[in-house]
């Protein structure tokens, strides 16, 4: 059994791998272009902090027009947030709506009841009537608190 | 510890073992992810009565290569203010959990990475931690649009969850086993004739965790833009669109598992077998994308609190009781039972219950 | 074997600085993450004590479900971003830290640990459901846990029910 588990590690180290370098692939295609404005970032650097210095800096070589497949150009506008088409205003957060707790909450106390289930679920065959009479009571309990909830109306999204 | 439960070390069973099945998974996923795209644009298209892609390559079959070419030459925009390191590894967190999905999936009789005691919970467990990356994604944008999508998409995932995996204990009422060859291999009768009414909401539940079409909200473009990808570009975008994709394969490959007998079948060889039910499936999720509108979130909520989760107690009450009446042998007398249990409840509770008529706040 | 004791340390290593980053990471964020991925290599050392039911529950549960509740908590914190603000309490609290581990280590290290003879169950699930399920088995936790739950959900429609 423990060999099995083996086989998944091992394929989670493949596919974390597998992912980064699909990431990695086009950051290193567009490594020209960044060159571009990393020198050029550089260069202003060195005018604001060293002017003495500029005249030592050799002139970036330019690359030719194929290498440069990626292309990597940020600026202001580009880089901020998208609010189709207007400006952000403060920052990013969102009124507190109990709502999206609430429903993580009740998830969470489900959750729970489904992990009992399912080994009840395997071994039902075995336990027999008792098994099922525990798991009913169990069941039940649970619908109590749901059925209160759907007559409070807070099952709703509003 | 006995000998049989200890990995065997070095070159021999285990890396070969390995070695295929993680290069057969890899083929199989990607290879049926690219065929999907083609054939969900091919097929929404001849459904609406217009060509698909039909350009690049006989009738557009190379598109998805087209796409995957493009977005990878697309510019990497990153947003100003956000988590920069947040940011690039949502992807991966959303990606990798799709994939190891596939490792206890039953191609075949023998063929399978591993086949864990806890088959199916491992499944369930496993497309739970997509939802980590989800967040991750909708935070790092800071964008509050995109932290909205992503809180509502979460929310609409943990609430489609709990009907999904009580019709899961179902079908792992039936078989008597968590892991998906022993399932497969119970499947003498399929499981859909058995749980139809499991199968109905575990079909529907599944569409609306991974985001698909008529439960798409999160995505559409009039609703509030791409959701938690919103700031994405390039090939962390285009990993977000493989995940949409390799969710969907996962549950064609789960419902072809768990309900219409996996590998099983009279003539042909039992891949393709297994091949042909995954795309039958697909093709009944493509088909519903083109024919139902897209549902309101409060319809969302309210379809899975109100319909789905007491249904799915109800299915799971009754399959209890009767494998308790009905020990072993023939079970071909609950096929006609179920479905006319279902039929009655489905009729009996889209009757009774009001879908929210609330207004939609934020 | 070796390939167990490889998995054991990786496991321990990444799971106690993921730990110690929920606790010194200033943004508060990256702490949840950490706090995710200690999680998760806690999955991973249930599976190499053969607890295969317990790891795919503790994923389920707190990756899947607690996780998501304190991510949300966060993100509807105002101001969050700012991190925690800095107290004069640091240095007595590590002091308190480091007796306790030192506490807690001298009692693991002194503690003479009953190794079982007998090898762990094959599918470890009917055996769980045997022991909670079965008479004479742990009946009456599994029927309290119910109880808890149900308060968990009267205090959550509490909190937002409409006046």
């Amino acid at each position: 059994m423990l060999a099995d588990y083996g086989y998944i590690g091992l394929l989670l180290v493949v596919a974390i791998f597998f992912a980064v370098t699909t990431l990695l692939l086009p950051f290193f295609l567009s490594f020209p272009s960044r060159l571009v404005i990393y020198f050029r970032r550089f260069t202003q650097y060195l005018e604001t902090h060293y002017p003495f210095l500029v005249r030592f800096i050799p002139p970036l070589p330019k690359f030719p027009r194929f290498m440069q497949v990626v292309p990597y150009n940020p600026n202001p506008v580009k880089s901020s947030t998208f609010e189709c088409g207007m400006e952000t205003i403060g920052t990013a957060w969102v009124r507190f709506n109990f709502r999206y707790y609430f429903y993580a909450l009740v998830f969470i106390a489900l959750d729970v009841l489904v992990v009992f289930l399912y080994p009840w679920a395997v071994e039902l065959r075995g336990l027999g009537l008792f098994g099922l009479i525990a798991a009913l009571v169990f069941i039940f309990i649970i619908v109590i608190g749901y059925i209160y909830a759907w007559r409070k109306k807070v099952l709703e999204w509003k | 510890m006995t000998m049989a439960a200890l990995p065997p070390d070095w070159p021999g069973g285990f890396w070969l073992h390995w070695g295929v099945f993680v290069v057969v998974i890899f083929v199989f996923v990607m290879a049926t992810i690219m065929g999907f795209i083609w054939f969900e644009r091919r097929a929404m298209a001849i459904m609406q009565a217009r060509l698909g892609p039909n350009r690049a390559g006989p009738f557009g079959v190379l598109q998805p290569v087209a796409d995957g070419i493009k977005v990878m030459l697309k510019e990497d925009i990153v947003p100003a203010k956000g988590d920069k390191v947040v940011h690039w590894l949502a992807p991966v967190v959303a990606f990798v959990p799709a994939l190891m999905i596939f490792a206890v999936v039953p191609f075949q009789g023998g063929a399978i990475l591993a086949d864990l005691n806890i088959g199916i919970l491992y499944i369930v467990a496993i497309s739970s931690v997509t939802t980590v990356g989800v967040f991750m994604a909708g935070w790092a944008s800071n964008n509050k649009y995109s932290l909205l999508g992503a809180m509502r998409q979460v929310a609409s995932v943990v609430s489609y969850e709990i009907p999904v995996v009580l019709s899961i204990v179902g079908v792992v009422l039936l078989a008597g086993s968590l892991s998906m060859q022993q399932i497969v291999m119970a499947q003498d009768i399929p499981f859909i004739l058995l749980q139809p009414l499991g199968f109905l909401l575990f079909f529907i539940g599944a569409l609306a965790e991974i985001n698909r079409a008529p439960f798409d909200l999160m995505e559409a473009d009039s609703e509030i833009v791409a959701g938690f990808h919103t700031e994405y570009s390039g090939m962390k975008f285009a990993l977000f669109y493989l995940v949409e994709y390799g969710e969907a394969l996962a549950i064609s490959a789960i419902v072809t598992t768990l309900f219409l007998g996996g590998w099983r079948g009279p003539l042909l060889l039992p891949w393709l077998w297994f091949l042909i039910k995954v795309i039958l499936v697909f093709f009944v999720i493509v088909w519903i994308r083109t024919t139902v509108p897209r549902i309101r979130i409060d319809q969302l909520m309210a379809l899975a609190w109100k319909f789905l989760f007491p249904l799915a107690l109800i299915n799971l009450i009754i399959t209890a009781v009767e494998i308790l009446v009905w020990p072993a042998g023939s079970l071909w007398v609950l096929v006609p039972i179920n479905i006319a249990v279902m039929i009655v409840l489905v009729l009996l509770w889209s009757r009774f219950f009001k879908l929210g008529w609330g207004k939609v706040e934020v | 074997m070796i390939g167990l004791d490889i998995a054991f340390w990786i496991l321990a290593v990444v799971g106690v600085i993921a730990a110690l980053a929920v606790v010194l990471l200033g943004d508060v964020f990256r702490a949840a993450l950490s706090l995710v991925l200690c999680f998760l290599t806690v999955a991973g050392i249930y599976i190499t004590l053969s607890a295969d039911f317990l790891a795919a529950v503790q994923i389920l549960i707190y990756v899947g479900a607690i996780s998501v509740l304190i991510i949300l908590a966060i993100m509807l914190t105002r101001d969050v971003q700012r991190g925690s603000p800095s107290n004069r309490l640091r240095l007595p609290a590590f002091l308190v830290a480091i007796l306790f581990f030192g506490g807690v280590a001298y009692a693991l290290l002194n503690t003479t640990w009953q190794v079982s003879s007998t090898p762990p169950l094959e599918p470890t699930t009917p055996a769980i459901a045997r022991l909670l399920f079965s008479e004479g088995g742990f009946i009456l936790p599994v029927e309290i846990a119910p109880i808890l739950l149900l308060a968990a959900i009267i205090g959550a429609i509490v909190l937002v029910r409409e006046k």
